[in-house]
């Protein structure tokens, strides 16, 4: 079984997941994810060897839409939301890095 | 002296974008030169609440190409969410194919150097979402369009199985021109349509012992030169590196360089100092693919010969150079064009001098392809055989395709006829002639004759004469002939 | 005249019979949410001019002959994770308090093509996580039976403007029990349809695979009534149904249709966990069905125990991957405080997203990440397989499956809120019928010594959204529950 989640896994998980965290926030989660991941090791009372994940309950498969063009939102609505824009573009703080990952 | 030698071993990653008319989940034009941000929808803009619904062109373009690179392409197949952040990605997780790609264990054949060609194995093909584009020039901060966001993107890995720059740029070639045949894709990479993202490292031999370098990839490639470039220099940089740190490849040691096109140099890229993580999981708004075999055979009916394929054909069955089928083969409408030129019986040396000449010559001035150009393919290959024949000369000919082009109704014999244009060939009717220039030019007669320095050039006097007399009609090299028998 | 008696559909028939207008139902509802609404808070907005306009349209059109939709005139209100065009759709989220959706959800288009009367957009928990309203980030509800206690959650806004008559009906969405727990707290009727039945495109995503859009309700009528016009295929949600696959029918019409041999299952052992109140109105509810004919079936359900485990991280999961598109790049709230882009990320989600929300998105991106994927995500994806599993084999026993809706009556505002995990057990009921993808319904079965409602819900296979409104309509026409009101309306 895994590890008990600690302080330091906490951070990891807020850095991954874009969130800044307080210290008390910190540990505030620590505990409150400790308990709930306690919980769900629950899960393991149950022997699932020979079962299939389950990621959809729909009986369904190949849905596709055909290969035509229908009309966009325009630039103005676009960035009608865009917390900051720069013309036509969103704006953001300079990128130093390369994290694109396509 | 220590024993050195060097192997360098490169894999690539290969983006391809595929040329749908709409976005791979959205409606939204896949196009581009459009003004910035006006080709997004709630949709590849990442709103709250939307779904993606798949594109089936996206779906069958990217079996296509799995076929064309000898894959097993799956029965079953599903999408699945990488995550990561980055401005250029609205929803924050691309939606992508993680444990059941579309293809995989396939291959491509190269052409070589050589004339030989080599198979580098395919590992996997799979489709995917494209994320739009971060600009970096307007000033202390940077932009974001989502134009190319959601573009439909075959993800290609190849194994390591190119050991040099050369071959990278084959293969990068070949891909292109592959995927162009099958009508896939625009391929062009300066345009981003095609992105290459090799993995370089070498194996070195040292005194008996066998060390790798940690594995390099190599981002920001716009042409192929780049590509062949950076390999090369990589190649270099890491046998200087290891000599001089003794660095080997481990867990975690891959980094990312960039290519500096001005400088030709790759650098270190900076990157976000956590681990990658992408936390794959089953895409919870689509449903999976099954593709029966009825489907899958339907879709392979709309491949077409490859370029290899057809290259090589071209060299084994019509005895053409390598030079030259790869010039045919470059374009899949000019291949089948001069296909269809030898099918309608044409000389397929002359039927390539032609298409690779006269036709490419006036399909690049009329800015459309070879098949475009309102000539058929029986006009060229009744031209080429004139040409055989000795009816007409080259030049003749040229003149001919020019006239071909504005009159696409007209053979190309009536032509031919219509201007003059029959070369007179006739043994008998041009020794009448050659006897009366011999007649009028003894001094040029008495050159030839005698021999020397002097003789060539009298002969080629005589033989202009007899053009000047039939007006250029006059086949030369029956002429000549007919000159050689009559002064020796 | 308007009054608190009157059901959606009563309303809907007498505005066009003529009895009432369109107008008198709008006026007289903002009438009631200018009086109860400062003490109740169900909405997050409303849309007093733009409904009035609606209703004087569908009077001229009555009056002119002209033909009307399913609900003409009727005034409804939508939970505010489902986008809008007209104002703000908010997710009771700061992040996304200014954020105007430039399309509407396909439910929303739908009530519009019925010419419903769009009254306002309801409160819920932040982004649909919780169980009872109190994780807005926006506004408080109170339950108004009982101004002290929670409306339940998360669509906690929905079922008070439903209780309280801010509206005659409403949507609500329910992707861990969200539309049955409140509607079982505010004692209204509450119906999550099967996985697929209604599209969910324009409904801001929580967990993917199990979020169902559904309605809230005063009376089992009035459901199959929404059901109606909500219901259906939608070729821009690829989830959703293909009608040749499973047929959408008229669930009014097939309302009362009689029910012969009806097999009720219920499951002993797992419904014990119930309070003592609980458990004897559930008593008295299966002796109703009883007294008309059921059967009772006693069944073993042996993985519904371990429902909430598989759901905090199947749910989680998904909603840590839905959830990080509010960056404060392209729309949302954006920090003024952060210096590089990363920052624009980390800070602005800092500072907008409540605990409850941080809260998920840390399990969730946790289960997901390597190393854990195994033991936390795909374990809970075997178990929802064995869960499934159970409603399949149950199904071959019985017609439908009855439980209470929740193990408790409505408690009081602030009680769980600091221990997560309690808040979790509370959705013990509910949870299974989103894992497995079928239809739920609760409907009011009595109340508690303290005069708070209690909620019987109801279990059918997936698809069987008709025979479910009909086996609720049989316990209602037995029953008064559903007519009591709360005394601050009366
Ligand atoms: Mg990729
Ligand atoms: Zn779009």
């Amino acid at each position: 079984m895994a590890k008990k989640i600690d302080q330091a896994q906490v951070r990891k998980v807020a850095k991954l997941s874009r969130l800044e965290l307080t210290e008390a926030e910190v540990e505030e989660f620590t505990g409150q994810l400790r308990a709930i991941l306690d919980y769900v090791e629950k899960m393991n009372e149950l022997d699932t060897t020979n079962v299939e994940p389950l990621a959809h309950c729909l009986p369904l498969s190949n849905v596709f839409r055909q290969d035509r063009v229908k009309e966009s939102l325009g630039t103005e609505k676009t960035l009608g939301n865009a917390p900051q824009r720069d013309g036509e573009f969103f704006k953001v703080p300079k990128i130093l890095d390369d994290s694109s990952g396509a | 002296m220590s024993e050195l030698q060097h192997k360098v071993i490169v894999g690539l990653e290969i983006h391809v974008q595929l040329c749908t008319k709409s976005k791979m989940f959205c409606g939204c034009a896949a196009e581009f030169g459009a003004e910035p941000n006006s080709r997004v929808c709630p949709v590849c803009l990442g709103m709250p609440g939307v779904l993606p619904v798949m594109n089936k062109q996206a779906f069958e373009y990217a079996v296509l190409v799995g076929l064309a690179l000898n894959c097993r392409i799956a029965a079953f197949t599903k999408w699945d969410r990488k995550s990561y952040y980055y401005p250029d990605l609205p929803k924050n997780y691309q939606i992508s194919q993680y444990d059941l790609p579309l293809s995989t264990n396939g291959y491509i054949e190269i052409p070589l150097e050589s004339g030989r060609t080599k198979k580098v194995r395919i590992t996997r093909a799979h489709l995917e979402e494209d994320a739009g584009k971060n600009l970096h020039t307007a000033g202390d901060f940077s932009q974001v369009d989502l134009n190319r966001t959601g573009t439909p993107l075959l993800e290609i890995v190849t194994e390591p199985d190119m050991s040099s720059g050369a071959e990278v740029r084959a293969l990068a070639a070949e891909l292109q021109r592959m995927v162009r045949f099958l009508g896939v894709s625009e391929a062009d990479m300066q345009k981003g349509h095609m992105r290459f993202e090799p993995n370089i490292n070498l194996v070195i031999t040292k005194d008996g012992r066998q060390y790798k370098t940690p594995i390099v990839e190599i981002k920001n490639l716009n042409s192929f030169r780049a590509l062949e470039r950076s390999v090369d220099y990589e190649e270099q940089r890491q046998l200087d590196e290891f000599l001089e740190t003794g660095e080997v490849m481990e867990m975690g040691n891959k980094t990312t360089r960039g290519w500096d096109d001005e400088r030709e140099v790759t650098v270190l890229q900076r990157e976000k100092e956590e681990a990658h993580d992408y936390r794959y999981f089953p895409e919870p708004d689509l449903v999976p693919v099954e593709l029966t075999d009825a489907w899958l055979e339907e879709i392979r009916g709309r491949l077409c010969e490859l370029p290899i394929k057809k290259q090589i054909r071209f060299v084994e069955q019509y005895k053409l150079s390598d030079y030259d089928a790869g010039v045919l083969t470059a374009d899949r409408s000019t291949a089948e064009f001069f296909d269809e030129v030898v099918k309608a019986g044409g000389d397929p040396k002359r039927a390539c001098n032609w298409v690779t000449q006269d036709g490419l010559r006036l399909a690049k001035e009329r800015g459309c392809r070879v098949d475009e150009l309102g000539i058929s393919p029986q006009q060229v290959a009744e031209l080429t055989n004139m040409i055989v024949m000795g009816d007409v000369s080259a030049t003749a000919a040229t003149a001919i395709s020019d006239i071909m082009v504005t009159s696409p109704d007209l053979s190309a014999r009536r032509i031919a006829e219509e201007h003059n244009l029959i070369q007179k060939s006739d043994a008998d009717e041009l020794e009448a002639i050659v006897d009366q220039v011999i007649a009028a030019n003894p001094n040029a007669v008495e050159d030839v004759t005698s021999g020397g320095k002097k003789s060539k050039k009298a002969r080629g006097f005589l033989l202009g004469q007899v053009m000047q007399k039939t007006r250029g009609q006059a086949n030369p090299k029956v002429v000549s002939e007919i000159l050689a028998k009559k002064l020796g | 005249m308007v009054t608190e008696e009157l059901s959606a559909r009563q309303l809907r028939d007498r505005i066009a019979a003529g009895q009432i207008t369109s107008v008198e139902a709008a006026e007289a509802v903002f009438k009631r949410i200018e009086e109860l609404e400062p003490v109740i808070g169900a909405y997050i907005s409303t849309y007093h001019d733009r409904a009035l306009e609606t209703a004087a349209d569908v009077d001229r059109r009555l009056i002119a002959g002209e033909p009307v939709g399913r609900l003409a005139g009727v005034p409804v209100a939508v939970k505010d994770n489902m986008c809008t065009t007209f104002g703000a759709t908010t997710c009771a989220s700061k992040i996304l308090e200014n954020f105007h959706a430039p399309y509407n959800a396909t439910v929303v288009e739908k009530l519009l093509a019925a010419d419903a009367v769009i009254v306002g957009k309801t409160n819920m928990d932040e982004f649909a996580m919780g169980s009872s309203t109190e994780n807005s980030g926006l506004k408080q509800t109170v339950n108004p039976w009982d101004t002290t206690r929670v409306p339940g959650g998360s669509s906690g806004g929905s079922a008070a403007a439903v209780a309280a008559r801010l509206c005659f009906a409403a949507l609500g969405s329910d992707t861990g029990g969200s539309i049955r727990q409140p509607a079982g707290f505010c004692g209204v009727v509450g119906l999550k349809p099967t996985y697929g039945r209604v599209s969910r495109f324009g409904l801001v995503a929580y967990g993917s695979s199990l979020d169902q859009i559904g309605p809230v309700t005063r009376t089992v009528a009035d459901s199959a009534l929404m059901m109606n016009v909500i219901a259906g295929h939608d070729p821009a949600d690829s989830t959703s149904v293909d009608e040749a696959a499973a047929p959408v029918c008229d669930y009014l019409e097939k309302l009362n249709e009689p029910l012969k041999k009806l097999k009720i299952a219920i499951v002993p052992e797992f419904g014990a966990g119930a309070d003592e109140q609980v458990q004897k109105a559930m008593t008295e509810a299966i002796d109703v069905y009883k007294k008309l004919g059921a059967q009772i079936v006693e069944i073993d359900m042996p993985h519904l125990d371990y429902a909430i485990a598989a759901y905090y991280i199947i749910a989680t999961a998904e909603a840590s991957s839905n959830l990080a598109r509010y960056d404060g790049v392209h729309y949302g709230h954006r920090s003024e405080k952060a210096t590089d882009y990363v920052e624009v990320y980390s800070k602005s989600r800092a500072e907008a997203f409540g605990k409850e929300v941080k809260r998920r998105i840390m399990l969730g991106t946790y289960a997901l990440s390597s190393g854990y994927y195994d033991a936390y995500y795909l374990k809970a994806l075997k178990v929802r397989n064995l869960i499934r599993g159970d409603f399949t084999s149950a199904f071959e026993k019985c017609d439908c499956i009855m439980m209470p809706v929740s193990p408790t009556v409505a408690f009081k505002i602030g009680e769980k809120i600091d221990d997560p995990l309690q808040m979790y057990l509370s959705d013990i009921y509910t949870i299974a019928a989103n894992l497995a993808g079928v239809p739920g319904i609760s409907v009011p079965c009595g109340f508690d010594q303290n005069n708070l409602p209690i909620g019987l819900q109801i279990l059918a296979p997936a698809f069987a959204e008709d025979k479910l409104l009909a086996i609720a309509r049989m316990f209602e026409k037995e029953t008064d529950w559903h007519t009591k009101m709360p005394a601050i309306i009366t």
